[in-house]
């Protein structure tokens, strides 16, 4: 499946954290690809051709054909560059529960954290309990373990690292700090970004995000 | 003993329960049903699947697997020597199933909140709701099943809805029938499948009981 002359191409947004997803599986299979930024405002020709359903990044071109949604491409990675650094167990019952917990990373995490900056009032207020709910649960599921993945860093190490890089903003409009209620968390993503290349290249900084979302917040009108 | 491996917590009327009886039907896996009660739920159902308390959950040599998609890979992943797979195995159009997959669950999110909401809530469900079908409509254009020649895990992730487009019609007022006549189409050539019809309850008791169910949120 996998050719020499591969044609990766990768559209993207450098702040988003599914963007991440896809940029350090390709990283973590060493695998060569051309990054290309889009401007959300302005989407290329290219990515509304190559995601017509829902017209989002990140979009993964490979050889021409197009792969959407963060998850279904690093399982597509995973299965078309299997030969590296596997990112999923090959037990069926593992792999189950990678997949339970990244998609509740998926439908919970995100859309709480966002209304931790986008929201105010009791409804900022429930957002935060919430959103430290969350976080106490995914950081059950670690236990003592070194990785979500056990010994190795794996799917679901994938799938959430690129939300630390959101923490800043989190804190600042969540008012929390999320060290003081999940330090295990905190102790995991500092191991993945000291052990794994492909964390430490791929996650921007924390104050960048940070001034992304004061821009955002500004943008969409939502006071202080 | 026989099934006692494999069993499935779930509800008659519930989508994503029937996506999980059907990919079992398919493998042709024994399994016990176990029907909940969801406003009284049991202690092995919250004690399987802690973290939502929902169903359906698969319960394999005592083990619980949680989500009705994530299920049904883990079916045709376990069963895979058993025909006919699922999902395709080039990771293309694996990937494609997916995405399949993964884009009903938005219709299905519309459909519910059709039944939940009014008004202005609604409408826009009801908005939500038809382009998702138009695009599913493209989506088969002239191919049998969702994702090509096979029928499978996207096929699987939407048929359920079915059983309730009679209720959607008649609480939505919409006419699904007349105006998706391939995903009519598609809907009957499933329904051919034992394992589909036999796991898809009756459109009409699925009405009442939705129509039930809204008399006591509204």
């Amino acid at each position: 499946m996998a050719k020499q002359e591969d044609e990766v191409i990768l559209l993207d947004f450098w702040a988003s954290m599914f963007g991440m997803r896809v940029r350090i599986a390709l990283a973590e299979k060493g695998i060569p690809y051309e990054y290309r930024e889009e401007d959300l405002k302005n989407k290329s020709q290219l990515l509304l051709e190559s995601n017509p359903v829902h017209k989002k990044i990140p979009v993964l071109i490979h050889n021409g054909k197009p792969v959407s949604e963060s998850s279904i491409i690093v399982e597509y990675i995973d299965e078309v560059w299997k030969d590296k650094a596997p990112l999923f167990p090959s037990d069926p019952y593992a792999k189950a529960h990678a997949r339970f917990w990244a998609d509740f990373i998926d439908k919970k995490l995100y859309q709480i954290g966002r209304n931790l900056y986008t929201t105010k009032g009791e409804e900022h207020e429930a957002a935060r309990e919430e959103f430290i709910s969350c976080l106490k649960l995914i950081e059950g599921e670690l236990g003592d373990k070194p990785y979500f993945g056990g010994e190795s860093f794996g799917y679901l190490d994938v799938s959430l690292i690129p939300f630390y890089s959101w923490f800043q903003a989190y804190e600042t409009y969540g008012n929390m700090i999320i060290e003081h209620e999940c330090p295990k968390l905190i102790a995991w993503a500092k191991r993945c970004i000291q052990n794994k290349e492909s964390v430490s290249k791929t996650l921007p900084d924390l104050e960048k995000i940070l001034a992304f979302v004061q821009h955002l917040r500004k943008r969409f009108g939502i006071d202080e | 003993m026989a099934g006692s491996e494999v069993e499935l917590l779930d509800f008659w009327a519930s989508l994503f329960g029937m996506r999980v009886r059907i990919a079992l039907a398919e493998k042709g896996v024994q399994y016990d049903y176990k029907e909940e009660n969801l406003t009284n739920k049991s202690q092995l159902l919250l004690e399987m699947n802690p973290v939502h308390k929902k169903i359906p959950v698969l319960i394999h040599y005592g083990k619980p697997i949680c989500e009705s998609n994530i299920i049904v890979q883990y079916i045709d992943e376990v069963w895979q020597n058993k025909y006919p797979p699922l999902l395709p195995s080039d990771p293309y159009l694996k990937a494609q199933a997916r995405f399949w997959a993964d884009f009903v669950d938005k219709i299905y999110d519309a459909g519910r909140r059709i039944l939940n909401t009014k008004g202005e809530e609604m409408e826009k469900a009801k908005t939500e709701f038809i382009d998702g079908l138009k695009v599913l409509e493209g989506q088969l254009g002239e191919k049998p099943y969702l994702t090509g020649e096979s029928f499978g895990y996207a096929d699987i992730a939407m048929v359920p809805l079915y059983c309730r487009f009679y209720a959607l019609e008649m609480i939505g007022k919409m006419n699904i029938e007349k105006e998706y006549p391939k995903l009519i189409a598609w809907v009957k050539r499933c329904m051919e499948r034992e394992s589909v019809s036999k796991s898809l309850p009756d459109p009409h008791k699925v009405y009442e009981f939705l129509l039930e169910r809204q008399k006591k949120i509204r």
